[in-house]
C-alpha cells in the first residue's frame, strides 16, 4: 500500500517536473519586487502567497474561458528563487499531461491583470510576467492644449497694453497740436487788426474782461451837470 | 520750438537699464561653461584681470561718448570725426542682426513657460508610440527632455539643407515676443525706464530663490566642489585667457551702440565713471552668482543620474542572477560584481556589455553651454524637483526677463539713431518707427521658426557679431584716443563729471585695451582661417544624438555676408564722406 502511494507520488512529481521547468513549453516566468514596491510593509514570500498566486491564475483562467474546470491544482509553480521569481504553467484538466497553450494563458492574465496586481498590492512594474507586455495608459489630453490658453491670455493683455499706449499717445499729440494751433491762430489775428493791451486783445477786454468801476461812473450822472 | 531730448527720470533708471542690458543670457549659460572648461575656481583670476584691463575702461569710454555727444551711435561718431560715420552704421547693422535672432530665444522661453502649467511637465515623460505598447522610438534613444527640445519645440530637420516649413506654434510665440518688446519700447525712454525696474531686479529674485533651492538639493555639493576646486594648470593654456577676455567683452555688450544710446538720454552732469564701475562689477558678480546656482543644479542632476545608473545596474544583476532584493546595494556593488564574475563567469560575460560603469565625474564632466544648458539641462533638473511647475515657471520668467532686458538695449541701439536723424523723425512719429522696426525683425525672424531654424540661429549666434564687434570697438578706442585726442576727451569728462580721469583710465584706453582687442581679433581670424571648413552640429533622429556636418556653400556665403556687411561699413563710410567732401569742395571752387 505504502509502496503504491510512494510510486504515485513520485510519478506525479516527475510529471510536474516535466511540465513545469524553466523554458518549458507554455511556461511563464514571473518576477516580483515586493521590497521595492512596499518598503517596510513588505511581506515575505512563502507557501501561502504561492497558494494565493495559484488561486489568482486559476481565477483568471476561469473568467477568461468561462468554463469552471480549472482547479488550483492545475497551476504548477516551480523554481522559486530568493529574488522572488518562479516559473508557472497551467495544465489542462480534461487532457492528461498537457498544458494550456501560451496564448490562452496570456490573454487570461491580460484580462485580469489589474485584479492580480491588487491581490498582491503590486503594480505592472513590480509584478512582472516576463513574456506578457503591458499596455501603457495614454496620458490625459485636454481638448484645447493648455499652453494655447495661457498664450491667449498673455497675448490679450499685451495687445490691450499696446493699444492703450498708442491711443494715449495719439490723444496727447492731438491735444498738443490743438494747443499749438490755437496759439498760432491768436498770434495771426493780432498781427492783422487787433490792438493789444498787455498781451490781451482789446476786444476781449471790452466785451468780457473789462470791468466798469462803479465809483467813477454812475450811469445817470456820466457828465457833470451844468 | 525745438523738441528737448527725453531723459531718464533719475540716474537709477539709467543704471538699471544698463544692468538689464548687460546682464543677459550669456551670464547664465556661457560663464558657468567657461568656468568648468578652464579651471574651475582658477578661471576667476584671468576673468578679473580682463575685467580691469578691458571691461571697465571700454564701458566707461562708451558711456562717456554717449553722454557727451547726446546722440545715438551714428550721430555721436559723426561728431567725433565725419569720417567715422561708418562706425555708427556698423553698430546699427550688428544690432539689427542681433535683434533678428535674439528674440527667438524669448519665443522659446515663452513656449516652455506656457507648457509649465501642466502636471506632469511635458518634458518629464516620453510620449507613447502609436499603438501604446511603448514609448516613442526617438525618445527612447535619447532622454525625454532632449526629445521635447529637439522634436516638440524645434521639430528640427536632419540638416541645414532640408529647411522644412514654418512651425506655427513657434511663429506665434515669436510674434508674442516681438509684441512684448514693442510694448516696452513704444514710448521711448518713458516706457523703457519703467520696464527696466522689473527686468533688472526680477532675475535676481529668482536667482536667490534658486540659490536657496539649489543648495538644499541632494547632491548639489558635488557640483559646487567640482566647480570651485581650482585647476590652476589651466592658467598656462592661452585659450583660458582668450576666453576670459572674450567673455568680458561680449558680456558687457560693447560696440552695439546700445550703451551709447542709453547714455545719450542722460543728464549732462551724470557721473558715468561711477556708473561704469558699478555696472561692470554687478555684471561680473551676477555671472559668478549664476554659476554657483548652475553648478548646484549640475551637481543635483549628475548625482541623480549617477544614482539612477547604479540602480539600473543593481536591477539588472538582481534579475539575471535571481538574487534577493536588497542584497545588492550601492556600497557592496563592486564586491558583488567581482563575486558574481568569479562564481558565474559565463553568464556574467554575457551581461557585461549592459553593465555600465557608473561614474559621478563622467556625469559632471558633461559640459554644456548655450541653449542646451538653458533648455535641456535645467529642465531635466527641474523635472526631478518637488513642485516642478513652480520652479519651471520661475526659471522661464527669469530667462524672459534677461532676454527682454537685452532686447530693449538692442532695439534702443537701432531706434536712437533713427529718431535722432531729422529726415526720418520729422515724417513719422516714434511709435510708427518702433513698430516698423519690430515688424521687419519679426518677419525676418520667421526664418528661425522653420525646421532648420536652429541651424540658422547657430550661424547668426556664432558669426553675426563676433569679429565685427571686435573691429568696431577697436576703431572706437583708437578714434577717441588718437583722432579725437585724449586731452580733449579729458576736458570733456572734466566738464561733465567734475574731475579728470586718472592715469589708470588713460593707460587702459590708450594702450592696454586696444592691444588686447588686436590680439583677440588676430586670434579669431587665424582660428577661422586654420579650421578650414566650418562645421555645425546637426540632430540625428535615428541615433538620438548630435552629429557634425559641414556647412553647405550658400551657408558659408551667408556667414561671409554677415561679417562683411558690418565690417565693410567702416571703410565705406570713410570713403563716402571723403568723396562727398571732395565733390563739395570742387562745387564751391567752381562756383
Amino acid at each position: 500500500m505504502l509502496r503504491v502511494l510512494l510510486l504515485t507520488l513520485s510519478v506525479v512529481a516527475i510529471v510536474h517536473a516535466e511540465l513545469c521547468k524553466p523554458d518549458a513549453q507554455n511556461a511563464f516566468k514571473v518576477r516580483l519586487s515586493i521590497k521595492t514596491a512596499l518598503g517596510d510593509n513588505a511581506y515575505a514570500w512563502d507557501a501561502n502567497e504561492e497558494y494565493l498566486f495559484k488561486a489568482m491564475v486559476a481565477f483568471a483562467m476561469r473568467r477568461y474561458s468561462s468554463k469552471s474546470t480549472t482547479q488550483i491544482s492545475n497551476v504548477l509553480v516551480c523554481n522559486v528563487t530568493d529574488r522572488v521569481s518562479f516559473w508557472f504553467v497551467v495544465t489542462d484538466s480534461s487532457k492528461n499531461l498537457t498544458t494550456v497553450p501560451e496564448s490562452e494563458v496570456e490573454a487570461a492574465i491580460r484580462m485580469n491583470r489589474n485584479r492580480i496586481n491588487n491581490a498582491f498590492l503590486l503594480s505592472d512594474q513590480t509584478l512582472q510576467f516576463l513574456k506578457i507586455t503591458s499596455t501603457l495608459s495614454p496620458p490625459v489630453e485636454p481638448s484645447t492644449p493648455i499652453w494655447l490658453i495661457v498664450f491667449g491670455v498673455v497675448l490679450c493683455l499685451i495687445v490691450a497694453g499696446i493699444l492703450f499706449l498708442v491711443v494715449a499717445g495719439i490723444q496727447q499729440r492731438k491735444k498738443k497740436n490743438k494747443d499749438s494751433t490755437e496759439r498760432e491762430n491768436l498770434e495771426e489775428k493780432s498781427e492783422v487788426t487787433v490792438t493789444v493791451e498787455n498781451g490781451i486783445p482789446c476786444e476781449t477786454l471790452d466785451l468780457k474782461a473789462g470791468h466798469i468801476n462803479g465809483v467813477f461812473a454812475a450811469d445817470d450822472e456820466r457828465f457833470t451837470s451844468l | 520750438m525745438e523738441k528737448s531730448r527725453p531723459l531718464w527720470d533719475n540716474s537709477l533708471q539709467f543704471i538699471f537699464a544698463c544692468i538689464s542690458y548687460a546682464v543677459g543670457l550669456g551670464n547664465v549659460w556661457r560663464f558657468p561653461y567657461l568656468c568648468q572648461m578652464y579651471g574651475g575656481g582658477g578661471f576667476l583670476i584671468p576673468y578679473f584681470i580682463m575685467l580691469i584691463a578691458e571691461g571697465m575702461p571700454l564701458l566707461y569710454l562708451e558711456l562717456a561718448v554717449g553722454q557727451r555727444m547726446r546722440q545715438g551711435s551714428i550721430g555721436a561718431w559723426k561728431i567725433i570725426s565725419p569720417y567715422l560715420c561708418g562706425v555708427g552704421i556698423a553698430s546699427v547693422v550688428v544690432s539689427f542682426f542681433l535683434s533678428m535672432y535674439y528674440n527667438v530665444i524669448n519665443a522659446w522661453a515663452f513656449w516652455y513657460l506656457f507648457h509649465s502649467f501642466q502636471d506632469p511637465l511635458p518634458w518629464a515623460t516620453c510620449p507613447l508610440n502609436t499603438n501604446h505598447t511603448g514609448y516613442e522610438e526617438e525618445c527612447e534613444k535619447t532622454s525625454s527632455t532632449q526629445y521635447f527640445w529637439y522634436r516638440q519645440t524645434l521639430n528640427i530637420s536632419p540638416s541645414l539643407e532640408t529647411s522644412g516649413s514654418i512651425q506655427w506654434e513657434q511663429a506665434l510665440c515669436l510674434t508674442l515676443a516681438w509684441l512684448v518688446v514693442y510694448l516696452c519700447i513704444l514710448r521711448g525712454t518713458e516706457s523703457t525706464g519703467k520696464v527696466v525696474y522689473v527686468t533688472a531686479s526680477l532675475p535676481y529674485c529668482v536667482l536667490i530663490v534658486y540659490l536657496i533651492r539649489g543648495l538644499t538639493l541632494h547632491g548639489a555639493v558635488n557640483g559646487l566642489v567640482y566647480m570651485f576646486t581650482p585647476k590652476l594648470e589651466q592658467l598656462s593654456n592661452p585659450k583660458t585667457w582668450i576666453s576670459a577676455a572674450t567673455q568680458i567683452f561680449f558680456s558687457l555688450g560693447l560696440g552695439f551702440g546700445s550703451l551709447i544710446a542709453y547714455a545719450s538720454y542722460n543728464d549732462a552732469s551724470n557721473n558715468c565713471e561711477r556708473h561704469a564701475i558699478i555696472v561692470s562689477l554687478i555684471n561680473s558678480t551676477t555671472s559668478i552668482f549664476a554659476s554657483v546656482v548652475t553648478f548646484s543644479i549640475y551637481g543635483f542632476k549628475a548625482t541623480f543620474n549617477y544614482e539612477s545608473c547604479i540602480n539600473k545596474v543593481i536591477l539588472l544583476l538582481m534579475n539575471a542572477f535571481d538574487l534577493e532584493e536588497g542584497s545588492l546595494t550601492a556600497d557592496n556593488l563592486n564586491e558583488m560584481k567581482d563575486y558574481l564574475m568569479a562564481t558565474h563567469p559565463q553568464e556574467y560575460a554575457q551581461l557585461s556589455p549592459q553593465v555600465k560603469n557608473c561614474s559621478l565625474e563622467a556625469e559632471l564632466d558633461t559640459a554644456v553651454q548655450g541653449t542646451g544648458l538653458a533648455f535641456i539641462v535645467y529642465s531635466e533638473a527641474i523635472k526631478n524637483m518637488e513642485v516642478p511647475q513652480l520652479y519651471s515657471v520661475l526659471y522661464f520668467i527669469m530667462l524672459l526677463m534677461l532676454g527682454i532686458g537685452s532686447m530693449l538695449g538692442n532695439t534702443a541701439a537701432i531706434l536712437t539713431p533713427l529718431t535722432d536723424s531729422r529726415v526720418i523723425a520729422a515724417r513719422f512719429p516714434k511709435e510708427v518707427i518702433s513698430g516698423a522696426v519690430c515688424f521687419i525683425n519679426c518677419v525676418i525672424g520667421l526664418i528661425f521658426t522653420t525646421e532648420a531654424g536652429n541651424y540658422w540661429f547657430d550661424i547668426f549666434n556664432d558669426y553675426a557679431a563676433t569679429l565685427s564687434l571686435l573691429l568696431i570697438v577697436l576703431v572706437e578706442t583708437i578714434a577717441v584716443c588718437y583722432i579725437y585726442g585724449i586731452r580733449r576727451f579729458e576736458k570733456d569728462l572734466h566738464t561733465m563729471i567734475g574731475h579728470k580721469p586718472n592715469w589708470y583710465w588713460k593707460i587702459m584706453w590708450a594702450f592696454a585695451s586696444p592691444l588686447l582687442i588686436i590680439s583677440l581679433f588676430l586670434f579669431y581670424l587665424t582660428d577661422y582661417i586654420l579650421t578650414g571648413t566650418l562645421q555645425y552640429q546637426a540632430w540625428d533622429a535615428t541615433q538620438g544624438q548630435l552629429v557634425t556636418k559641414d556647412y553647405p556653400g550658400y551657408a558659408r556665403a551667408v556667414i561671409g555676408l554677415l561679417v562683411a556687411a558690418s565690417t565693410m561699413c567702416i571703410p565705406l563710410g570713410a570713403l563716402v564722406t571723403f568723396v562727398r567732401k571732395r565733390l563739395k569742395r570742387s562745387v564751391s571752387t567752381m562756383a
